[in-house]
C-alpha cells in the first residue's frame, strides 16, 4: 500500500481525481465506483498466481520491490525496481487502444549517492505489462522474471546505473489488514495488499564508479485498489523494518491536514504469521529533517510500537534520497538502532 | 501653475495643427514599418520553431527504415525493450475536404522530450489526448479537418502550418495505417549497456539530429535583411519625428523663456514637456503598431512564399501576434521619440531662463554645424570601410552598410550648401542670385527631410540594381544549368529501365541525375552523380577551376563544388575533400549555385555509384531538339505519365517565380520607404511655408510677383530633389556593390557580378523630381494664394 499516496497524486495528473475522488467515496462499498472501476470489499479471497498478476479493472497497481544490500566491503546499499499500472478507464483493450498505462521507477541508493530512472508505456502493444505464470513484469528492457515469483531475476538500467539481480522467497506471502483487504483511512478507503518480505536477493550493482557485487534482502508489495486518498491526508510516511531478531515490521502514516496522523501497520513474526497493527498502534515522530530538493525532509525518525516493546531511531543511510522522478518523492534504505536493530526502507511523500 | 504650464504647452499643438500631424505620422509611420517587419519574422519563427519542436527533428536523432517509409511497431517495441529509448511517430497526408493536411501521430508517454502540445499545455489534456482521442491541429487547417473526422479537433497556433498533431493510434486509423510506424525519435540521453543498433536493427538507419538551427541559419539572413529594411524605415521616419520635435522646440523658446520667468521650475519644465512628448509617442506608437499589422498581414503570403521557395521552410499565413509585440511596438516609439528629442531637450535645459528669445525657426549659423556632421560623416564612411575591409560575418556587412549610409547623409548638407553657393556666385540676375541665398538659407530647415529622401533614394537605387543584377544573373544561370530539353521522374527502376531502352535512339543523350544527400566539410550538403558530356562541358561556367575539370571529374578523381560550400569551407581548387570515410578527392572546379541554401558536390557517375551503390537514378535529364515530339511519344507508348514529366521552359518559369516571390517583399519595403521620404519633404515644406512669409515679404515688396514667388518655390524644391538625386546614385550605387559583394556573400554564400541600369535610375529620378514638385506644389499654392495684407503686415511688425 506504501506509493499510495504517490499513485494518488499520479492519479491527480492522468485523471483529474478532484471532483471524481468525491464521486469514488459516495460509491465505495458497491463494487464499482462512477467511472466503472472495482472497489476493493472486504474478506477477500485471493488465487495465486493469477493475483501476481494485473488487475485492469482498478484504477491503480503496482508491484513494489527494495531491497538493503550489503557489498564485500560492507558498504550498505539500497535498491528499488517498482512497476505501476495506472488505468485511465476500467478494463483493456487492443493495440493503442489500451487504457492502461504503466510506468516504472528504478534506484540505487549508496552512503554518497542516490542514482534513479523511470520509464512509461502504454498498455495493449506489449512494451509493458505483468504476466502471472510464469510470472513476468517488464517495462522496456527492465523486468523482474522467472517462473514462479518465489524465484525471479530483476533487471534495470538508468543512464548512470544499471542492476542484475536473483530473488528466492524464503517465506510466504504476507496479507496486511484483515486478510489483505487494508484500510486506509477512517473514511474507509481501502486496497488489496499482500507482500512477499522474505526475498534473499545477491546480484551485481553497476555504478559509475564501477561493479560491485551485493548480497541482501528485498521486500516486495503488491497492492492495487481504486481509491486515491482522502482530501484532508496530505502525504505519507512509510516503513518497512527487518529486525536482526528476524521479527518484521510494516508500518505507516497519512498525515492529515489537520494536524493529526491516521496510522497503520503490521507486525511479522519470523514464520510469517502477523498482527494487524490498528490506528494509533505505531507512532512516527521526526527528529532530524534535511534540506533535499529544495524541502525539508525528516530523515531521522522515532518509531514506537509499544504494543511490541518497540522503541527505535530509523535514520537514512544517505539522506539526499530523492527520486527525481515525474512525481517526486524521497525513498531509501534506513538503519534501525535502539530497543531493535535492523534496517529497512522508508518513503515520504508529500513534503512539498 | 504646472496645470498651467501643460495648457501652455499644449496650446502651441493647436495652433499648428500640421505640425503635430507631422509628429503623429512620421512616429506612427516608422513605428509601423518596424513593428511590422518584426512581426513577419517573429511569425516566421514561431513557425520554424513549432516544425522543430513538434516533429523533434531539430533536436533529436532519428532512426528511419534504410528504404521504404514504414517501420512496423513491433520493431519499436523490441528496439524499447532491447533498452533502446525510442519514441514512435507516424507521419501521412491526409485530404480533409479538398486541404491537405498532415497528420503527425505520436506517443505522448515515450516521445523524447514531450513532443508537441501535449506536454506544452499542462497535466490535464494527457487524459483527453488518450482516451478522447484528440486532434490538435494548425487554426488554418482546423475547421476542414474537424469537417472530416469524427475526433474532437482543437486549433492549436503553437503547431507548424498545415499540421495536425494526435496520438498515434488515432494517428494510424486515421491514415489507415494499422501497427505502421514512419520513424522513431532516439532520447538524447540513452541507457548503459545498450546492444548496438546495426545488430538489432539492421534496418533502420540512423539520421543525427539535424542541428536544430538548420533552418534558422538558412533563413536567418533573409530576416536579417528585412530587420536591416525595417531599421532603415524606423531611421527615416525618426528624422522627421526629429524634425518637427526640433522645431516645435524651437518654436516653443519664447514661451519657456515666459514659463520659467513666471516662476515654474526648469525641472517640472522638462518633465512637462517629456510628459507631453510621451503621450504623443504612445497615441503614434499604437496607431503605427496598428499600420504595422495591416502591413504585415498583407506582406505575409509574399514571405511565407518565398521563405518555402528559398528555403522549404513553411510559416503558417496567418498572423498571430504576442502581446510582447505591441509593446514592443510602442516601446520603440517611445524610445525613438526620446532619441530625436535628446538634443532639443538639451537645448532647452540650457537655455538661461532670461536668454533672449529670438524665434529664428532655424539657426542661421549652419555652416558650422554643417562642417561638424560632415567630420562625422567622414569618420562613419572610414568605419564603413574598415567593416568591409576587415570584419566578417552578416551583422558587420549590415553596420557597414549602415555606416556608409548614416555617413553619407551626414556629409549630404554640406555638399548641398556648397552646391548651392556655387551657383549664386555663378547667378547672373538678381533674382536668381537672391533665389540661390534664399534656397541655400533654407536649407538647415530641410536638410533633415533631405537627408531621408537620398537615404530612400539610395536605397532605391542599390536594391533595385542588386535584384536586377540577381535576375540577369540567375536566368543565364538557369540557362547553363537547365541543359537538357525534358526532365522526367520514374517511380522506380523498371520504370527508368523502361524509359531508357524507349529513348535511346530517339534522343541525343540521356543524363541520369543522381543525388544523395550528406554531410560534406561539416555541413549539410547534396552530393550529385553526373555522366559527363556535352551537356556539361559545353554550358557550365566556373568561378575557378585548375583545368580539365570534365575530365577529372569523370574517371573520379575530381569533384566540383558549389560556390556556397567553397566560401563557408574556404575550400577552393587544388584542395581536398573529403566525401566519406577514408575518400578524399580534390577539388577542381568551383561553380555559382544560385538559389541554393545547401552545399553540393557534383561527382562522376562511376564514383557516385562506388558511394552509393544502393541509389539508382531515377530521375533523367533527355537532351533533345524536338521536346514536345518526344513528349508525346513517352506518354503515348505508356513509359510515363504526364506528370512524370517537366519541360525545360516550366522548370525555369517555377525557378523564376521563386526569384521574384523573394524580392517581392524587399520591393514593397522600398516602395514605403520611398513614400516616407516623400512625406518628410512635404511636411518640411509646409512647416517652413508659414514661417517664411518676413523673408518672402521683401522680395514681394520688391516687386516679384505672388505667382513668381510661387513657381520660385517650385523650382526651388526639383533643384534639391535633383541635387540629391545627384548624390544619391553614387550612393545607391556604392549600397549595390556592398549588397551583391559583402552582403549576399554572407547571407547566401554567393557572390554576384554588378550590372547597371540607367534607365531603372533615370526613371526613379524622375520618380523623385516630380515627388519632390507634388510636395511643392501646395505650399507654392499657398504661397501664391497669400494676401497682400499678410505680407504688408511683415513690415509693420517691424515698425
Amino acid at each position: 500500500m506504501k506509493a499510495d499516496c504517490l499513485a494518488a497524486r499520479l492519479a491527480l495528473v492522468l485523471v483529474l481525481a478532484c471532483p471524481v475522488q468525491a464521486l469514488a467515496q459516495g460509491f465505495a462499498g458497491m463494487g464499482s465506483d462512477a467511472q466503472g472501476f472495482a472497489v476493493p470489499q472486504p474478506d477477500p479471497q485471493f488465487a495465486f498466481p493469477q493475483d501476481h498478476g494485473p488487475h485492469p479493472d482498478y484504477r491503480i497497481e503496482w508491484w513494489y520491490l527494495t531491497a538493503n544490500l550489503s557489498g564485500p566491503d560492507g558498504t550498505p546499499y539500497g535498491l528499488q525496481w517498482t512497476l505501476f499500472r495506472s488505468a485511465l478507464a476500467p478494463g483493456e483493450g487492443p493495440g493503442w487502444d489500451s487504457p492502461q498505462i504503466w510506468f516504472a521507477h528504478a534506484a540505487i541508493t549508496t552512503p554518497q549517492a542516490h542514482h534513479s530512472a523511470e520509464r512509461f508505456a502504454r498498455g495493449g502493444i506489449g512494451q509493458s505489462g505483468v504476466t502471472a505464470a510464469p510470472f513476468e513484469a517488464w517495462i522496456d528492457d527492465w523486468r523482474m522474471a522467472g517462473e514462479t515469483l518465489e524465484d525471479v531475476t530483476l533487471t534495470a538500467t538508468g543512464d548512470v546505473f544499471s542492476y542484475d539481480m536473483r530473488l528466492q522467497a524464503e517465506g510466504p506471502l504476507v496479507f496486511h489488514g484483515d486478510g489483505g483487504y487494508s484500510v486506509k483511512s477512517a473514511a474507509g478507503q481501502a486496497s488489496y495488499y499482500y507482500s512477499q518480505p522474505f526475498f534473499r536477493i545477491s546480484g551485481q550493482l553497476t555504478l559509475p564508479e564501477g561493479v560491485v557485487p551485493v548480497t541482501g534482502t528485498a521486500w516486495l508489495d503488491r497492492e492495487w485498489s481504486s481509491q486515491p486518498l482522502a482530501e484532508d491526508q496530505t502525504g505519507w510516511d512509510w516503513f518497512s523494518l527487518s529486525f536482526d531478531d528476524g521479527d518484521k515490521l510494516m508500518g505507516f502514516q497519512l498525515r492529515q491536514t489537520d494536524g493529526t496522523v491516521f496510522s497503520s501497520g503490521t507486525w511479522i513474526g519470523p514464520d510469517g504469521a502477523t498482527r494487524a497493527l490498528q490506528d494509533g498502534e505505531v507512532i512516527a515522530s521526526p527528529l532530524e529533517t534535511t534540506r533535499v530538493a529544495g524541502r525539508d525532509v525528516p530523515t531521522r525518525w522515532r518509531l514506537e510500537v509499544p504494543g511490541y516493546g518497540v522503541d527505535v531511531e530509523v535514520g537514512a543511510i544517505n539522506p539526499d534520497a530523492w527520486m527525481h522522478t515525474s512525481v517526486p518523492y524521497w525513498e531509501g534504505p534506513v538503519v534501525v538502532s535502539g530497543s531493535h536493530a535492523g534496517r529497512g526502507y522508508l518513503e515520504m511523500t508529500g513534503y512539498e | 501653475m504646472i496645470a498651467a504650464a501643460g495648457q501652455a504647452l499644449w496650446s502651441h499643438w493647436r495652433r499648428n495643427p500640421l505640425q503635430l500631424f507631422t509628429l503623429v505620422a512620421g512616429l506612427a509611420l516608422a513605428t509601423a514599418l518596424w513593428s511590422g517587419v518584426q512581426a513577419l519574422n517573429a511569425q516566421a519563427r514561431s513557425s520554424y520553431d513549432a516544425a522543430a519542436a513538434l516533429l523533434g527533428e531539430g533536436r533529436f536523432d532519428q532512426l528511419v527504415p534504410r528504404s521504404g517509409d514504414t517501420i512496423a511497431q513491433d520493431r519499436f517495441v523490441s528496439l524499447r525493450r532491447a533498452g533502446w529509448l525510442v519514441g514512435p511517430v507516424i507521419e501521412g497526408s491526409l485530404d480533409a475536404g479538398g486541404e491537405r493536411v498532415r497528420i503527425v501521430g505520436i506517443d505522448p508517454l515515450t516521445a523524447p522530450g514531450g513532443a508537441g502540445p501535449i506536454t506544452q499545455a499542462g497535466d490535464a489534456p494527457l487524459q483527453s489526448f488518450l482516451s478522447e482521442r484528440l486532434i490538435f491541429a494548425h487554426p488554418d487547417i482546423a475547421e476542414a479537418l474537424a469537417r472530416s473526422v469524427t475526433a474532437r479537433v482543437v486549433a492549436d497556433p503553437g503547431l507548424a502550418p498545415d499540421t495536425a498533431v494526435t496520438d498515434i493510434g488515432v494517428a494510424q486509423s486515421l491514415l489507415n495505417r494499422p501497427q505502421e510506424l514512419s520513424r522513431l525519435m532516439l532520447a538524447e540521453s540513452q541507457p548503459r549497456g545498450r546492444p548496438p543498433l546495426d545488430e538489432i536493427a539492421p534496418d533502420l538507419v540512423l539520421r543525427p539530429s539535424q542541428q536544430s538551427s538548420d533552418i534558422g541559419q538558412l533563413t536567418g539572413s533573409f530576416h536579417l535583411n528585412l530587420t536591416a529594411f525595417g531599421l532603415l524605415s524606423f531611421a527615416v521616419g525618426i528624422f522627421i519625428v526629429h524634425g518637427a520635435i526640433g522645431l516645435a522646440f524651437e518654436q516653443r523658446r519664447g514661451m519657456v523663456r515666459t514659463l520659467r520667468s513666471l516662476g515654474l521650475p526648469l525641472r517640472h519644465l522638462v518633465g512637462l514637456m517629456a510628459a507631453e512628448l510621451a503621450v504623443i509617442a504612445l497615441i503614434a506608437g499604437a496607431v503605427g503598431v496598428v499600420l504595422g499589422y495591416l502591413l504585415a498581414a498583407a506582406l505575409l503570403p509574399d514571405v511565407a512564399a518565398t521563405l518555402e521557395g528559398l528555403y522549404g521552410a513553411q510559416v503558417s499565413g496567418a498572423l498571430n501576434l504576442e502581446p510582447s509585440w505591441w509593446l514592443s511596438g510602442l516601446g520603440i516609439a517611445l524610445l525613438g521619440t526620446g532619441l530625436a528629442a535628446s538634443g532639443a531637450f538639451w537645448r532647452i535645459a540650457r537655455m538661461p531662463a532670461l536668454a533672449n528669445s529670438d524665434a529664428r525657426a532655424w539657426s542661421m549659423a549652419a555652416g558650422r554645424r554643417h562642417a561638424l556632421l560632415a567630420m562625422a560623416g567622414l569618420g562613419l564612411f572610414g568605419m564603413a570601410v574598415g567593416l568591409v575591409w576587415l570584419g566578417s560575418g552578416l551583422i558587420a556587412g549590415f553596420a557597414g552598410v549602415a555606416c556608409l549610409l548614416f555617413g553619407a547623409a551626414l556629409v549630404f548638407p554640406l555638399i548641398l550648401e556648397r552646391a548651392l553657393k556655387t551657383a549664386e556666385c555663378r547667378a547672373r540676375s538678381v533674382r536668381w542670385e537672391w533665389f540661390w541665398a534664399d534656397t541655400r538659407q533654407q536649407v538647415p530647415g530641410l536638410s533633415l527631410a533631405l537627408m531621408a529622401l537620398l537615404l530612400a533614394m539610395a536605397a532605391n537605387i542599390g536594391v533595385s540594381t542588386m535584384v536586377s543584377s540577381f535576375r540577369l544573373t540567375f536566368t543565364g544561370f538557369l540557362d547553363q544549368r537547365l541543359t537538357a530539353g525534358l526532365y522526367v521522374a520514374t517511380d522506380d527502376a523498371d520504370q527508368a529501365e523502361a524509359l531508357l531502352s524507349f529513348v535511346d535512339g530517339r534522343a541525343e543523350g540521356v543524363l541520369p541525375l543522381l543525388s544523395a544527400e550528406s554531410r560534406l566539410a561539416g555541413q549539410k550538403a547534396e552530393i550529385l552523380g553526373v555522366r559527363v558530356g556535352p551537356a556539361y562541358r559545353d554550358n557550365w561556367t566556373f568561378i575557378a577551376q585548375d583545368g580539365a575539370v570534365w575530365d577529372r571529374v569523370a574517371t573520379g578523381e575530381a569533384v566540383i563544388i558549389n560556390e556556397q560550400m567553397a566560401r563557408r569551407a574556404d575550400l577552393w581548387p587544388g584542395d581536398r575533400l573529403p566525401l566519406a570515410p577514408g575518400r578524399e578527392v580534390l577539388i577542381a572546379g568551383v561553380v555559382s549555385d544560385y538559389g541554393n541554401p545547401i552545399g553540393q558536390a557534383v561527382i562522376g557517375e562511376g564514383l557516385f555509384g562506388e558511394l552509393f551503390p544502393e541509389t539508382r537514378a531515377t530521375r533523367f535529364g533527355l537532351r533533345t531538339q524536338t521536346p514536345d515530339a518526344l513528349r508525346d511519344a513517352l506518354i503515348d507508348a505508356g513509359i510515363v505519365e504526364e506528370g512524370q514529366i517537366t519541360d525545360q521552359s516550366a522548370l525555369k518559369a517555377f525557378s523564376m517565380g521563386v526569384f521574384e516571390r523573394t524580392f517581392t517583399v524587399t520591393a514593397a519595403l522600398n516602395v514605403l520607404t520611398l513614400a516616407v521620404a516623400g512625406f518628410a519633404i512635404l511636411m518640411s515644406l509646409l512647416t517652413l511655408a508659414g514661417m517664411r512669409i518676413p523673408q518672402l515679404a521683401p522680395a514681394w515688396a520688391l516687386g516679384l510677383t505672388r505667382r513668381e514667388l510661387g513657381r520660385l518655390e517650385l523650382w526651388r524644391a526639383v533643384i534639391l530633389a535633383a541635387l540629391t538625386l545627384i548624390v544619391a546614385v553614387p550612393l545607391g550605387l556604392a549600397l549595390a556593390w556592398m549588397l551583391l559583394a559583402v552582403i549576399n556573400v554572407e547571407a547566401f554564400g554567393w557572390r554576384l557580378p554588378m550590372f547597371l541600369f540607367p534607365l531603372d535610375y533615370a526613371v526613379l529620378g524622375a520618380l523623385a523630381l516630380c515627388a519632390a514638385m507634388a510636395a511643392a506644389a501646395w505650399p507654392a499654392l499657398r504661397l501664391a494664394r497669400t494676401p497682400p495684407s499678410q505680407l504688408l503686415k511683415v513690415f509693420a511688425h517691424e515698425g
